[in-house]
């Protein structure tokens, strides 16, 4: 945990009833979830959904137009500045400088969220091992592909060890032995204890890691229907029963 | 972790982004030198200069130099959303905005080291006259100016026309801070120098460069908040 975490942590996120607009335009209507401590939930749908939307939300950027979000038994108000660091995000956008190098990147954010000395050094080590980007701390980021810079942008996510991960498209340009790396690392992530909302449209990836699935549509929940199909048949079912 | 030590981080962050790119500084630079040559032109005429259009001509500078500058600063940060990222971290907000705001600081003190000998070379403004006056003036004039700058280009920076709109909002609210820098420059520059004026003028900047500060940090996390 990081010194600036102290005293704050949950095991419970509970959405209740959120509801979200961008002035005339309804992004969320009256959701509900709870993830818990040592789950990964999947976030579906297709594009313009809410899915973004929900994520802003939980992460604390965006404010619920009405409806509220527990974190453990608080609201984001009563934890204060200490919950954003039990949260890491993973955006659609890397979070990362092109012109630092990837050591200074993750040193830079570490710092950020109250890591200093030797502790964030070995994080950052093990951070660039994970990423497999050991060899190349020392480079710039401008001068990554895109799938090593979002290889870099998870372990930034990770640096600090949120209780809370909110990922965004994660697999977006990783190769197959990336995505395998990052399935064992979310795998890992669960062990821990910690909660993962994770939204993907890689829903064959997804299926072997996820413990639970929501859909949205419309910036409303819908249901998975059960049964034996793989999941992308199930969701796609449950998209065309809503639309 | 202080708010000063969060905001030592992100201007030593900025600030080695920039030794790196030279994006601004060159740029801040070039422009300023630009501007004071074609000034030069208009306002020298046999080798004597328009009375007071020194100081004119330099607060003119910095404040174009300036904008330039402003603009720039938060459209790294807009780039790879690493504006998102700051204020997704346990940081207090202002802390974002007081190292964005020094980092502005450093670099337009760099731009006025360049500029100061030029303005006494073309205009032959006696710059070393009252030396800890005008870098007084220069300062203090150049917080006013940064204090309210930072804050908009904050503020605009989720507009699509934000290079267009950031002057038109930020000249009108500047300009006590700039009347007061210039009118103290002109003081020092007169063939009569009047320093008790240049007292008042430099008394005047602290009072509004503290109100403008302590407004742009009370603003900043509502501002920011959506």
């Amino acid at each position: 945990m990081s010194a600036r975490a102290d005293g704050c942590d949950f095991d419970v996120v509970a959405i209740e009833n959120v509801s979200r607009h961008y002035g005339r335009r309804r992004a969320l209507a009256g959701v509900s979830i709870e993830c818990r401590a040592g789950t990964i939930l999947g976030l579906f749908g297709p594009n313009g959904a809410g899915k973004s939307t929900l994520l802003g939300v939980l992460s604390t950027l965006l404010a619920p137009g009405t409806g509220l979000i527990r974190y453990g038994t608080r609201t984001p108000g009563e934890w204060g500045d200490a919950l954003r660091a039990r949260i890491g995000v993973l955006g659609h956008d890397l979070f990362l400088y092109g012109d630092l190098t990837a050591r200074e990147n993750l040193r830079f954010f570490g710092r950020l969220y109250g890591l200093d000395g030797a502790v964030l050094e070995t994080r950052i080590d093990e951070a660039l091992d994970r990423a497999a980007l050991s060899a190349r701390g020392h480079d710039r980021v401008s001068g990554f592909s895109r799938g090593m810079r979002q290889r870099l942008a998870v372990e930034r996510a990770l640096l600090h060890e949120p209780r809370l991960v909110l990922f965004d498209e994660p697999f977006t340009g990783l190769d197959d032995a990336s995505v395998e790396r990052l399935v064992q690392r979310l795998r890992e992530l669960r062990a821990s204890g910690a909660m993962v909302v994770m939204a993907t449209h890689d829903l064959d990836i997804a299926e072997g890691v996820i413990d639970d699935a929501v859909c949205l549509h419309g910036g409303r929940l819908v249901p998975i229907p059960d049964g034996g199909d793989g999941l992308r048949l199930r969701y796609r079912r449950a998209v065309e029963a809503a639309g | 972790m202080g708010i000063l030590r969060a905001a030592w981080m992100i201007t030593r962050k900025d600030l080695v982004v920039e030794v790196r790119s030279r994006e601004l500084i060159y740029t801040a630079v070039f422009f300023a030198i630009s501007c004071l040559l074609i000034f030069a032109f208009a306002f020298v005429q046999d080798g004597r200069t328009v009375e007071h259009a020194p100081a004119g001509i330099l607060w003119v500078t910095i404040v174009f130099a300036g904008t330039l500058v402003l603009g720039r600063t938060f459209e790294r940060e807009r780039q790879a959303e690493t504006l998102r990222a700051l204020l997704l971290s346990p940081i207090e907000r202002p802390a974002i905005y007081l190292g964005k705001l020094f980092s502005l600081l450093i670099v337009l003190a760099g731009v006025q080291v360049v500029l100061l000998p030029l303005v006494a070379l073309l205009f032959g403004a006696p710059v070393l006259r009252a030396p800890f006056m005008l870098a007084g003036l220069l300062a203090l004039g150049t917080i006013g100016f940064a204090t309210v700058g930072t804050l908009f280009a904050a503020m605009l920076t989720r507009v699509s026309s934000r290079d267009v709109l950031l002057p038109v909002v930020l000249y009108p609210m500047t300009l006590p801070a700039l009347v007061g820098g210039m009118q103290g420059t002109l003081w020092i520059f007169a063939a009569e120098p009047n320093y008790a004026l240049v007292q008042n003028w430099l008394a005047m900047l602290v009072f509004f460069d503290a109100v403008f500060l302590t407004l742009a940090l009370w603003s900043f996390t509502p501002v920011m908040s959506e």
